[in-house]
């Protein structure tokens, strides 16, 4: 295939020529970047809890009766809970769980010397200590929320305190890594200024209720220590498709043993709804990019076609002439497809190197990582293949041009 | 003339119809997603107080001192005040008007037989309140200064909670028990509802929460009935103790009607914060005493997710697309015609005519578009109002984003259609009518 006659063509149509790459560029740039904040966002949205997601469920509770002893409603309330058909185990926690946005954390350090560092330099940052989400619950917490300790035991039941901090802590791996770098966690006490707690084990994952950093998101603690207020959440595990039944019943179990609480209906959620709602607004942001990325090259495949079929039809004669002087079906399609080709390699050229500008231009204004370079050949073959399809039909109707068309008068 | 070009830009879009729809489609696409989300911004950064906005005014001080991270929950500690400060700057009365004010959220316990008992949230105030953000009253008033002195036990009721638990009755002079205390009501307002909730903390969600209930702030501290909102201490905690000199959390706003007052309120909070800081209170320099507007306030508070910055920027740049999309096709066709207006230039049209009669070819593909992008847009805002965020109720079109549209349409397909237009307008007669 000869470039030399498409380039002279193209020489006639400069302007139009250099709008349709520009707008291949643009494309190819935005395109590049959207589907790199789509998969950001896909990520962040898949990462795992540590827990048993589709088993659990949560209703919060909180009693309105003055000087009513909670613990022994606490009790009660798990009792009238653990009855119900279904329910295979149920705890009281004060409020958080893995993303349902309720935090307490609290510093703690490897050591008294760590801790005298962090006061010196007024920061928690490079001192050694961390801050960690703090999970409380009663016991049997770790088997219903079926979290996997890797090492160590669990809480033994004299452990367990109402008031008060308890002795000992289980950690996850992610801590325990940052907090005893080389060694083992087992057995050591962390510090956090009044108190020592020893680590008792480790589980896997337990992810914090709110994200904040990659890096700080896996750094959780449970302590043994029972909710102490009368405002307490419930979590119920149960078989996966009886969770709704199972929260309507827990809702008038709790009614029944005690009709003085008040129980918030937008707080009694299946884990997957807690979940859901953590990244409702990533899902919805990752529809619109996907939507903008469809709508986009859906544009370009248009303006494309488009333009080749203005170009098939004003060139309807000379296609006849050439056809007339020997060039076969092929050749004419080859000739469109060639052209084509040379104005979208333009385009992608220009808009690779837009797309890093504009990755750079995110960077600056939002918490965006850099674009991984093998984005880019990606986004050029897409976009390769869409000019390529949408130059076919218009290529296939230049290739059915007769040659008589020649004869014939404009 | 008009009528004759836009016969031939007609006839002349009817001839290619698909590439007509083509263009029409790019520009409905590349509007319609513009303009929703700029409808999005547009509410989102609405004034919440028309007619009165530009005189209300938020003091801010900084009292945090010079070492600690006071940044970890992602807010300024100082955006609020703490009590000594807040009641210093109320009973100085530099301001025509001031009130400072915290989000409250109280169990309502009905008398009524057989209503269960439910939270609410609310605000505690004093009683400038009412009077500086114009709140208007159906029945009753608000409190004096001296029941703020008093600490009285009032409150003002919005008239959906009156409604809720005195039906059709008049609340004014009944009791309601909130908390663990009896408290008279004394007035009911309309339903009053500033978008955003511009007073509130970013603890609420100022698009879609409300204010059921008014009651004194010194009554809510004297009694015990903590806040809802943002509170934060730095040195030792006093137990909760809400006069704390360094717990913050009050929000503080001030009437000033004059510039002179303007400049005059400011030069006050400079002078109050040196004193402090001679006390021995505040650490950090006296000039870092500032007087926000109440628009500067809401841009300051940073309203608009960066999600939703985000989703204009790639509205825009897909509007970019289409343009060039548009452009593209126009240039293709305009020249396309290039023995039609070589006869017309021929025949004694100017350059000027000839990119005239383009330009006005182009507006009608803008004024088609415009429409489509419209519905596009429309369509877009219904699918925002179905996103559960607290804003996604107020995303409505109304007539002056309407307008703004079909501007937008015709500005953009008028610009897309210039270089085409040019470029047409400067065809050489001779060379094209010697080829026909």
């Amino acid at each position: 295939m000869q470039i030399r006659p498409i380039l002279s063509t193209l020489r006639h149509h400069k302007l139009t020529a250099i709008l349709l790459t520009l707008q291949v560029a643009f494309t190819c740039a935005i395109v590049c970047n959207v589907v790199f904040m789509v998969a950001q966002r896909v990520q962040r949205i898949s990462v795992p809890t540590g827990i048993a997601e589709n088993e659990l469920s949560a209703i919060h509770s909180r009693g309105i009766e003055k000087g009513e002893n909670v613990q022994a409603r606490h009790v009660a309330d798990l009792a009238a809970l653990r009855a119900i058909p279904g329910v295979r185990s149920a705890v009281a926690v004060s409020y958080s769980l893995p993303l349902n946005q309720s935090e307490s954390s609290s510093g703690m350090c490897p050591s008294k010397q760590a801790l005298d560092r962090a006061i010196q330099r007024n920061s928690i940052d490079g001192s050694g200590c961390v801050q960690p989400a703090l999970y409380d619950g009663t016991p049997g917490l770790i088997a219903t929320l079926g979290l996997h300790l890797a090492a160590g035991r669990d809480f033994l039941p004299d452990e367990y305190v109402s008031k008060g901090k308890p002795a000992v802590a289980i950690i996850t791996r992610a801590l325990a890594q940052k907090l005893y770098p080389g060694r083992s966690a087992l057995g050591q006490s962390m510090y956090d200024g009044d108190n020592f707690f020893r680590v008792v084990g480790i589980v896997d994952t337990l992810l914090r209720p709110a994200l904040s950093k990659p890096g700080v998101d896996g750094d959780s603690m449970i302590w043994p220590q029972r909710p102490d207020g009368s405002s307490v959440t419930y979590v119920l595990r149960s078989a996966p498709q009886d969770r709704q039944r199972v929260l309507k019943a827990a809702e008038a179990a709790l009614l029944q043993a005690s009709s003085n609480r008040i129980i918030d209906p937008k707080q009694m959620q299946t884990y997957t709804q807690i979940r859901n709602a953590y990244f409702q607004r990533d899902t919805t942001m990752i529809g619109l990019l996907i939507a903008s990325v469809l709508g986009l090259l859906f544009v370009t495949a248009l303006g494309i076609a488009g333009l080749a079929n203005f170009w098939v039809q004003q060139r309807t004669r000379s296609i006849g002439i050439r056809r007339a002087i020997g060039a076969t079906r092929g050749d004419i399609l080859r000739y469109f497809q060639t052209e084509n080709l040379l104005i979208v390699t333009v385009g992608i050229v220009l808009g690779v190197l837009l797309a890093v500008l504009m990755n750079l231009l995110l960077m600056t204004h939002y918490e965006l990582p850099r674009l991984p370079l093998w984005y880019l050949p990606i986004g050029a073959a897409v976009l390769w293949a869409l000019g390529q399809l949408s130059v076919l039909s218009p290529a296939l109707r230049a290739a059915q041009v007769p040659p008589v068309v020649a004869t014939r008068s404009v | 003339m008009f009528g004759y070009y836009l016969d031939l830009a007609l006839r002349s879009l009817k001839r290619t119809p698909i590439l007509t729809g083509l263009m029409v489609l790019a520009i409905g696409l590349g509007i319609g997603a513009s303009m929703t989300m700029l409808t999005v911004l547009h509410v989102m950064t609405d004034d919440p107080l028309p007619g009165r906005s530009s005189h209300l005014y938020v003091p801010h001080l900084n009292p945090l001192p010079l070492k600690g991270n006071f940044f970890a929950n992602g807010y300024d500690p100082s955006d609020h005040l703490t009590w000594p400060d807040a009641m210093a700057l109320l009973n100085a009365q530099s301001a025509r008007r001031q009130s400072a004010m915290a989000a409250g959220h109280l169990l309502v316990r009905p008398s009524a037989v057989g209503m269960r008992s439910f939270y609410v949230d609310g605000r505690y105030t004093t009683a400038d309140f009412f009077t500086m953000f114009g709140v208007p009253f159906e029945r009753g008033s608000s409190w004096s200064a001296a029941d703020d002195a008093a600490g009285a036990h009032v409150v003002v009721l919005a008239d959906s909670l009156a409604r809720k638990l005195f039906g059709g009755t008049d609340a004014v002079g009944k009791m309601v028990r909130m908390g663990e205390n009896d408290l008279r009501v004394i007035g009911v307002t309309t339903n009053w509802q500033p978008s955003p909730l511009f007073y509130a903390d970013s603890r609420t969600k100022r698009y879609s929460d409300r204010d059921l209930f008014f009651l004194p702030l010194s009554t809510a501290v004297d009694l015990n009935l903590g806040t809802d909102g943002n509170v934060d201490s730095w040195g030792k905690m006093p137990n909760g103790d809400m006069r704390s000199a360094t717990t913050t959390w009050l929000q503080f706003w001030v009437q000033l009607d004059t510039p002179t007052q303007v400049a005059a309120y400011r030069q006050f909070l400079i002078d109050y914060s040196a004193q402090q800081k001679s006390l021995g209170r505040f650490q950090r320099p006296a000039t870092n005493a500032r007087l926000y507007s109440l628009m500067g306030w809401l841009v300051h508070e940073n309203l608009v997710p960066g999600d939703v910055r985000l989703q204009m920027w790639l509205a825009l740049g897909f509007l970019l697309v289409c343009m060039v999309n548009v452009m593209a096709l126009l240039l293709a066709k305009f020249l396309r015609r290039s023995g039609e207006i070589s006869v017309r230039r021929a025949l004694g049209a100017r350059r000027r005519d000839i990119f005239v009669q383009f330009g006005i070819e182009s507006a009608v593909i803008g004024v088609a578009g415009g429409v489509l992008g419209v519905l596009i847009a429309e369509l877009g805002l219904w699918s925002v109002r179905h996103r559960p965020d607290d804003y996604a109720h107020i995303a409505r079109m109304d007539a002056s984003m309407l307008l703004t549209t079909l501007a937008l349409a015709v500005f953009a397909s008028m610009i897309a259609g210039l270089l085409p237009a040019w470029r047409a307008c400067r065809v050489a007669p001779a060379l094209q009518l010697k080829t026909l």
